[in-house]
């Protein structure tokens, strides 16, 4: 992929991203920045690549301590979030 | 060459990150209501999965165990911190995930600078008689500089605003002489380091840009106010995602610029929410200085005016009377922990036939939809909970409005004070409601913004003066 489609797939996110934020319910704002908090941790591929690549002791480590902490916030970051959602409960459930 | 690297990764491998980004993208959509909700999240352990599984389909198996150790690590901690954590700690935990996030950046954008063959920016350069070295692709030594940067912004600001939630740094804010000059400095020298990595990639450019990120990172936090916190951790969400964009530009990675845009506009778009709901400039509240912690005793007048002081009994029979109570709660509900009492005390209002509704101010919290998720907690249904401008005509419909632990979301002021510093705030009119119930711990404190609440000295106020969780208890024994 060349700069100028990598670009386009960013600027078009950017777009989808705006809309469908808007169209979460501020009822869900926590949940939203834990799940956000979660698949930002993505950055695990970049860890990943570093750690099974040979070329750089330094550089693998550094990419498993990487993968270390994005395992925490995906691991962690989406099992709170489902924990939270798990509480949302509709009047009807109650009592 | 460059290029020629990047085109040899195959297309099911594109294929498969872009599927990960939709994923990504079907998860926030379920936001969209509580019931959806629970799928989306679904979606997003699944758009993750896949993109694990590829990565490391296509790479070198050599290393799997040390990975899986690594995964088996962090997983590990971060399942039992979720599982442990107090939804009233979300705020603290939120922040330090997000400085996880910005630290991976960092030694992601490390490990790239080190090896930048292995994620195909660099060149291999062989000069007549000196030893071949690896040159990094100009547009990458920007990407990697401004990932790196972003990242490390991210965690420093993260770790501040962390021990400021957590209560081991004061949420008073800190204030540096000639900040605004140190802080425009540092960061006028990292972009100008950025610019000049392009020419020189020696390690120094590369050390000290991070290291002066990691320093405006704290610099940037520490001036603000823990009232101010809705809008810090939001904005720092927002920079975590844009680091990940970041390293997805340096990666050629589909899936991590998509995600990275999602959680960069999510973030700033919850920032614009949260200052709108403080009538706030952003760059008002990034210099600083709003906000510290309620200060007791700020106000003297606060002391002097008359005032109505009710009972439990009081309350727990104005309450019973009623056709209508809304219920207000702030930050003060969070820190006595009384969402449980409260929802106990409105099971039996319903009971004796009152309507109960809750009503919550976008920045009440200190963090978006803090209440909500607390009231969640306590099993409130969340079809009685309801947003500022969909609740703030019915006070007028209300016997009672009952406000715990929320003060300046509530105060007059907002609306008729041009003078006081909260004037074209949003506020909840709770005054317009018939009886006003204000549970507070005493009356010398002022809230965040240190003005004094004009509605604590009308007539049909009462207070309730007490801790918010045992207010509520005796409440629940007088209505027993």
């Amino acid at each position: 992929m060349d700069f100028i489609s990598i670009l386009s797939i960013f600027v078009l996110a950017c777009f989808v991203g705006y809309f469908v934020v808007w169209s979460v319910t501020p009822a869900l704002h926590t949940p939203l920045m834990s799940v956000t908090n979660a698949i930002s941790s993505v950055i695990v591929v970049g860890a990943l690549i570093a750690s099974a690549t040979a070329g750089s002791d330094s550089s693998k480590w550094l990419g498993l301590v990487a993968v270390a902490l994005a395992s925490v916030n995906i691991f962690g970051g989406f099992a709170v979030t489902q924990r939270m959602l798990a509480m949302y409960r509709k009047k009807d459930r109650q009592g | 060459m460059h290029t020629d690297v990047i085109m040899a990764v195959p297309a099911w491998v594109l294929l498969a990150y872009l599927v990960s980004g939709v994923c990504f993208i079907l998860a926030l959509r379920g936001l969209s209501s509580p019931e959806s909700s629970r799928r989306g999240n679904r979606m997003g352990m699944i758009g993750m999965t896949i993109a694990v599984g590829t990565t490391l389909a296509t790479h070198s198996p050599a290393s799997i165990p040390e990975i899986a150790a690594a995964i088996l690590i962090g997983g590990g901690i971060g399942l039992v911190t979720a599982r442990k954590i107090q939804m009233t700690a979300m705020p603290q935990l939120v922040a330090a995930f997000h400085s996880l996030v910005g630290m991976a950046a960092v030694l992601v954008g490390a490990a790239a600078y080190l090896n930048p063959e292995a994620f195909g920016i660099g060149v291999r350069i062989t000069p007549i008689a000196s030893p071949s070295f690896i040159s990094i692709l100009p547009v990458s030594r920007i990407e990697m500089g401004l990932g790196v940067a972003i990242g490390a912004i991210t965690f420093s600001g993260s770790v501040i605003a962390f021990l400021k939630l957590n209560g081991n740094m004061s949420g008073k804010p800190i204030l540096l002489p000639l900040r605004h000059v140190i802080n425009l400095g540092t960061l006028a020298a990292i972009l100008g380091l950025i610019a000049y990595f392009i020419q020189d990639q020696s390690p120094w450019v590369f050390g000290t840009v991070t290291a002066l990120s990691f320093l405006i990172g704290f610099l940037l936090i520490i001036p603000i106010g823990g009232a101010d916190m809705p809008v810090v951790i939001s904005m720092l969400n927002s920079y975590s995602g844009w680091a990940a964009a970041a390293m997805g530009f340096t990666l050629h990675n589909s899936a991590m610029i998509i995600t990275g845009a999602l959680v960069g506009s999510s973030g700033a778009i919850l920032s614009y929410i949260m200052c709108r709901a403080m009538n706030r400039s952003f760059i008002s509240v990034i210099a600083g200085g709003f906000g510290g912690d309620a200060v007791a005793g700020g106000a003297a007048t606060a002391i002097d005016r008359p005032y109505k002081r009710g009972s439990a009994e009081d309350a727990a029979f104005l309450m019973s009377q009623a056709d209508q109570v809304i219920i207000v709660p702030g930050y003060g509900m969070a820190v006595s922990q009384a969402q449980h009492a409260l929802r106990e005390m409105a099971d039996i209002l319903k009971k004796e036939g009152v309507r109960v509704k809750y009503a919550i101010h976008p920045v009440a919290g200190r963090m978006p939809g803090h209440m909500n998720v607390l009231l969640a907690e306590a099993n409130v249904p969340y079809d009685e909970v309801f947003e500022l401008e969909d609740i703030n005509s019915e006070f007028t419909q209300t016997d009672v409005a009952f406000v715990i632990g929320a003060n300046d979301v509530t105060n007059p002021a907002a609306k008729t004070d041009k003078s006081s510093p909260i004037y074209g705030m949003p506020v909840l009119d709770v005054e317009k409601a018939r009886t006003v119930l204000f549970v507070k711990r005493s009356m010398g404190g002022v809230g965040y913004a240190g003005v004094d609440n004009e509605l604590f000295y009308r007539d049909n106020t009462m207070m309730l003066l007490a801790d918010a969780k045992k207010m509520v208890e005796e409440i629940v024994k007088a209505l027993g």
